[in-house]
C-alpha cells in the first residue's frame, strides 16, 4: 500500500511537471491546463494524507484504502475526459460556424471583385 | 418552368471526375437554374473543373462534412436570398431531370421538403449490403418517429423550401445528415414528401461510405436520431407553424 501511493505520488508530480512545460512551451493553454493541475494536486494529496484517504474509503463502505484511491484517480480523470470532450465539441463547433463563414465571406468578395471588373 | 429564386446546390469531395458533367447537365436542361457547387476542401482539382465547367463555386477552408458543407450552401442561400434550394449530388447519381417534378411536388403540395427516392425501376438500392441492412433498419425505426413510412431516408436529392431553408442555414444535422434530418423536420412540425425518382450509377469516385464506416454510419445516425427524439417538446402534431 506504502509503495502504491508513494508511486502515485511520484506519478502526479511527473504530471504537474509535464502541464508546467507545456505551459511554458505554450503547447496548452492556461485555461486548458487548470483541469489538470487541479488532477495533480487531488492525486498528490489523497496520496500524502493517510487520514483523508482512510474517510474517503470509510465512505466508500470499502475496507481496502488502496481501491478507494484508484476509484477517485478514475472519477478525477473522467471528470477531466468529459471537461475535456465538452472543450473539442465547442471548438469543433465554432470551426464549422467559423469555416463557413470565411467561405461565404470569400465568395462574396469574389462576386464584388468580379461586378467591379 | 421558372427557376427564379431557385439555387441547385451541389455538395463535393473529390469529385474532379464527375462534377463537370453534372454541372454541364443541368445547365443544358435547366439553362436558368443557378448552380452552387460547394466544395468540401477537395485535394483533387474539383473547384478548377466545377468553375470550367461553369458553376459557381463556395471553398470552404478545411473539411467539415457532409453536413456542415450542405449547410453552408443553405446560408449561403438564405444570405443571397434564395427562395428554394435542390440539392443533388456531385457524383452523379441524381438525374437532373427530376428537379422540375420535384419543384412542382414542393410548390402543390406546399410541403417544407421533397425527397427523390429511388423508384423500382433504377434496380431499388444501389449500395453496399451491409449500408443496404442498415438503410432498412432506420426505415423499420424512423416509422414510429415519423408516423409514416419512408422509402429511402438516405437520400440526398432533397427540395426545401424558405421556412426548411431559414431553419436549416441556423441548425442543421453535421457529418451525415440525411436521416437525422428527417427527425429534424418532425420536431419542427414540418411536412416531407418522397417523388420517385430514377438514381444512376456514380459517373467517378468512390463513396466515402466504405464496409467499416457503414457500421460507424449506424451508429453516429442512430445516436443522432435518439437524441433529437430527446429533444421533441411533446406539443401535438399539426399546431406550430414551425421556424
Amino acid at each position: 500500500m506504502e509503495r502504491l501511493l508513494d508511486v502515485i505520488a511520484i506519478l502526479s508530480l511527473v504530471l504537474l511537471i509535464v502541464v508546467l512545460r507545456s505551459l511554458r512551451r505554450e503547447h496548452i493553454r492556461v485555461e486548458h491546463s487548470v483541469s489538470w493541475l487541479a488532477a495533480c494536486a487531488a492525486l498528490l494529496i489523497l496520496s500524502r494524507s493517510h487520514w483523508l484517504l482512510d474517510r474517503a474509503s470509510a465512505f466508500l463502505d470499502l475496507t481496502e484504502p488502496a481501491i478507494a484511491l484508484i476509484f477517485m484517480i478514475l472519477a478525477v480523470f473522467l471528470g477531466v475526459f468529459y471537461r475535456f470532450s465538452r472543450v473539442i465539441s465547442e471548438l469543433k463547433d465554432m470551426n464549422i460556424t467559423l469555416t463557413q463563414k470565411v467561405a461565404i465571406l470569400e465568395y462574396k468578395l469574389r462576386m464584388n471583385e468580379e461586378e467591379q471588373k | 418552368m421558372s427557376f427564379d429564386g431557385v439555387l441547385l446546390l451541389v455538395p463535393a469531395f473529390n469529385e474532379e471526375g464527375a462534377i463537370a458533367s453534372v454541372v454541364r447537365e443541368v445547365q443544358e436542361l435547366h439553362p436558368g437554374l443557378h448552380i452552387l457547387v460547394v466544395d468540401d476542401c477537395s485535394k483533387d482539382a474539383t473547384v478548377n473543373t466545377a468553375q470550367t465547367a461553369g458553376a459557381a463555386v463556395l471553398s470552404l477552408p478545411c473539411h467539415l462534412g457532409l453536413g456542415g458543407c450542405v449547410q453552408a450552401g443553405y446560408k449561403l442561400a438564405f444570405d443571397l436570398g434564395y427562395r428554394t434550394v435542390v440539392r443533388i449530388d456531385g457524383d452523379g447519381q441524381h438525374n437532373p431531370q427530376d428537379i422540375p417534378r420535384l419543384l412542382e411536388t414542393l410548390e402543390r403540395t406546399g410541403c417544407e421538403v421533397v425527397i427523390g427516392v429511388r423508384c423500382k425501376e433504377s434496380g431499388g438500392l444501389q449500395t453496399h449490403p451491409i449500408r443496404k441492412i442498415g438503410i432498412h433498419f432506420f426505415r423499420l425505426l424512423l416509422r414510429p418517429i415519423l408516423g409514416r413510412s419512408v422509402s429511402d431516408p438516405t437520400s440526398g436529392f432533397v427540395a426545401v423550401n424558405h421556412r426548411a431553408l431559414a431553419v436549416f442555414a441556423t441548425s442543421f444535422p453535421l457529418e451525415y445528415p440525411e436521416i437525422e434530418t428527417l427527425v429534424v423536420l418532425q420536431r419542427r412540425q414540418f411536412r416531407f414528401e418522397e417523388v420517385p425518382c430514377r438514381m444512376r450509377r456514380r459517373m467517378a469516385g468512390k463513396s466515402t461510405i466504405t464496409a467499416v464506416r457503414s457500421f460507424y454510419y449506424v451508429i453516429h445516425v442512430l445516436l443522432g436520431v435518439f437524441i433529437n427524439v430527446l429533444r421533441f417538446d411533446g406539443r401535438p402534431r399539426g399546431k406550430r407553424t414551425g421556424g
